[in-house]
């Protein structure tokens, strides 16, 4: 992939605020996202990153702000609307079908494309699973199906919530390799708690605390601000 | 467990045998029945393919309808307002008429029904289906209460040829065996085709079909006048056997009886809705032929309160048969 793709910004949104009654979860928050990066939003329980998430797939309206997707204003649109545009998700809490199988899962992702279907399975590492119903796939695998489904709506755009969520080490070292794997083709906004993943995953990180940005910038530059130390990292990575 | 084996889409072959040897017992039945019951096993035929249409909705869609009824007495209305006073009229064009009927009063109301979801759906479709129901019960050009009368069954000639005689009750046996098993085969072939997969994803996890692209408000509107279309079938031929139309047949206890009959039988797979129907219709003929007791000096008519049976047998079912009589052939996988 040329550098030229390499910054090509796919998401782009400016001064979101949602707010719930007297509320502001998110609070005139702006990030950019360019393919072939990974951006993740970290911040302490209750900062307002799953409800920006939510606002960036469409699943919740803005209180105001506007969100660019692909060079095209998604603002207020539906969620299948932005999903058709090019906007991948997975959830935070686990959401797939679960009485179906692997490959019926991304089969329906994939809007019954039977090349992309395989694609992404074949790039989750889910090939051996096929056939397996969801249910009965272990968590890490579970997370995993929610990748492929996410990859097999064909987007530009990724935004994975919590995708270490409830993983056993070797379970998030799988996971950590599959996302390094996709990280040329796509442009990932990553919300993680695991410290370790995200300053070994990401190219820039943007932290949030009470919905509002405090610092946004490259990893290095993250571990050194005397504001995310105070307010988020603390000791653990002083 | 997959989705397949948890609805049996896939049918277990033992169950596959069970149902041929129902087929081979349903084509021998009128060589050897009399009328009484050839027009007993149609009825239940004509309600197999209503509880199929409902099974679309509910079993494969997860939309549970309380006012599906309403669709099915439309079409035996539209019937009994086609049929001159004198005269026979044409199967041929009135069948497609009150199918389309029904199928476009499914289009209308499912245009607002299904904005909701839940316990507000099965709200808006019953208040519909009763809106329906007073609509005709209360109006005297509609027949009113006592509803109308169907006087001549509908003529299959084409250009003046007859073709089979639908006063003929052999006739009338084979071609709606006939209408039950395209339907069966139509909705069988449809659960495996994208639009059948993708209500089954919305039955199961609307909010991620929404996340993955798809605007599922159309497919369940789909759904819906399908399901209304072919609840009309049933209901045209339910006018035509019965010669009689009357405003219970939109009632809430119509639509409740459909769905007893899916919990009956099994959800999901179309089988099931065959199987509740007929099972419904003959534990209804049991209950309601149970005897007089006589106790303590006073004497009870059990066959009187065939609903307290019937309700009885139903929460059996739903306490040890989750997925219906269908589902105790697959234990395996329950």
């Amino acid at each position: 992939m040329s550098d030229l793709s390499r910054n090509e910004l796919l998401l782009s949104a400016k001064n979101l605020i949602k707010r719930f009654g007297g509320l502001a979860a998110v609070n005139d928050v702006s990030i950019d996202v360019y393919r072939g990066q990974i951006h993740a939003v970290i911040g302490p329980n209750g900062a307002g990153k799953s409800t920006l998430t939510n606002l960036l797939s469409g699943d919740l309206p803005l209180t105001s702000g506007s969100i660019k997707l692909v060079n095209s204003n998604i603002t207020g649109w539906s969620p299948e609307r932005i999903s058709k545009h090019g906007l991948g998700r997975s959830f935070q809490k686990t959401n797939v079908f679960l009485p179906f199988t692997v490959f019926e899962n991304v089969r329906l992702a994939a809007h019954f494309d039977l090349m992309r279907t395989e694609k992404a399975i074949e790039l989750a590492q889910l090939t051996h699973y096929a056939h397996t119903a969801a249910s009965q796939m272990s968590h890490g695998g579970q997370r995993q199906l929610e990748i492929a489904m996410a990859l097999a709506t064909n987007p530009d755009v990724l935004i994975l919530d919590e995708p270490l969520a409830g993983m056993g080490q070797e379970e998030a070292q799988r996971m950590i390799a599959l996302l390094q794997s996709i990280k040329p083709r796509y442009a990932i906004l990553l919300v993680e708690h695991d410290m370790d993943a995200v300053f070994a995953l990401s190219d820039k990180l943007t932290v949030m605390v009470d919905g509002t940005v405090i610092a946004t910038g490259s990893p290095a530059a993250i571990r050194m601000d005397k504001r995310v130390q105070a307010a988020y990292l603390g000791e653990a990575h002083e | 467990m997959s989705n397949v084996k948890a609805n049996l889409e896939v049918l277990p072959k033992g169950l596959q045998a069970a149902l041929a040897l129902g087929l081979i017992a349903l084509v021998a039945c009128p060589f050897i029945a009399s009328d009484f019951y050839k027009e007993m096993i149609t009825r239940m035929m004509i309600l197999a393919i209503f509880a199929m249409s409902l099974d679309l909705l509910q079993g494969v869609t997860g939309l549970v309808s309380l006012g599906h009824a309403a669709y099915f007495g439309l079409a035996g209305y539209a019937l009994a307002f086609l049929t001159p006073q004198g005269e026979a009229v044409s199967l041929w064009w009135t069948l497609p008429v009150a199918v389309l009927a029904s199928s476009l009063a499914a289009l209308v109301i499912g245009f607002f029904v299904v904005r909701t979801h839940g316990i507000y759906f099965i709200m808006v479709t019953m208040a519909f289906a009763q809106m329906v129901f007073f609509l005709f019960f209360d109006n005297k050009v509609l027949g009113g209460s006592d509803g109308l009368y169907i006087n001549f069954k509908p003529s299959t000639s084409i250009f003046g040829v007859s073709t089979f005689d639908l006063d003929n009750k052999t006739h009338f046996y084979f071609f709606t065996l006939i209408c039950m098993l395209a339907v069966y085969a139509a909705l069988r072939k449809l659960l495996f085709l994208p639009l059948g997969r993708t209500l089954g994803g919305i039955r199961v996890n609307e909010h991620r079909m929404r996340a993955v692209g798809y605007g599922t408000f159309g497919y369940k509107l789909t759904a819906f006048t399908i399901a209304g279309g072919l609840a009309g079938l049933a209901g045209y031929l339910f006018g035509a056997q019965s010669g009689y139309v009357n405003p219970e047949l939109m009632g809430f206890h119509m639509s409740a009886h459909a769905i007893m009959m899916l919990i009956l039988g099994g959800m999901g797979n179309f089988a099931g809705a065959i199987v509740g129907a007929f099972s419904f219709e003959i534990l209804l003929s049991l209950f309601k032929d149970l005897p007089t007791l006589e106790l303590f000096g006073k004497s009870i008519q059990l066959g009187k309160h065939w609903q307290l049976w019937m309700g009885t047998f139903i929460v059996l079912v739903v306490m040890f048969a989750r997925r219906g009589l269908l589902g105790v052939f697959d234990r395996k996988s329950a």
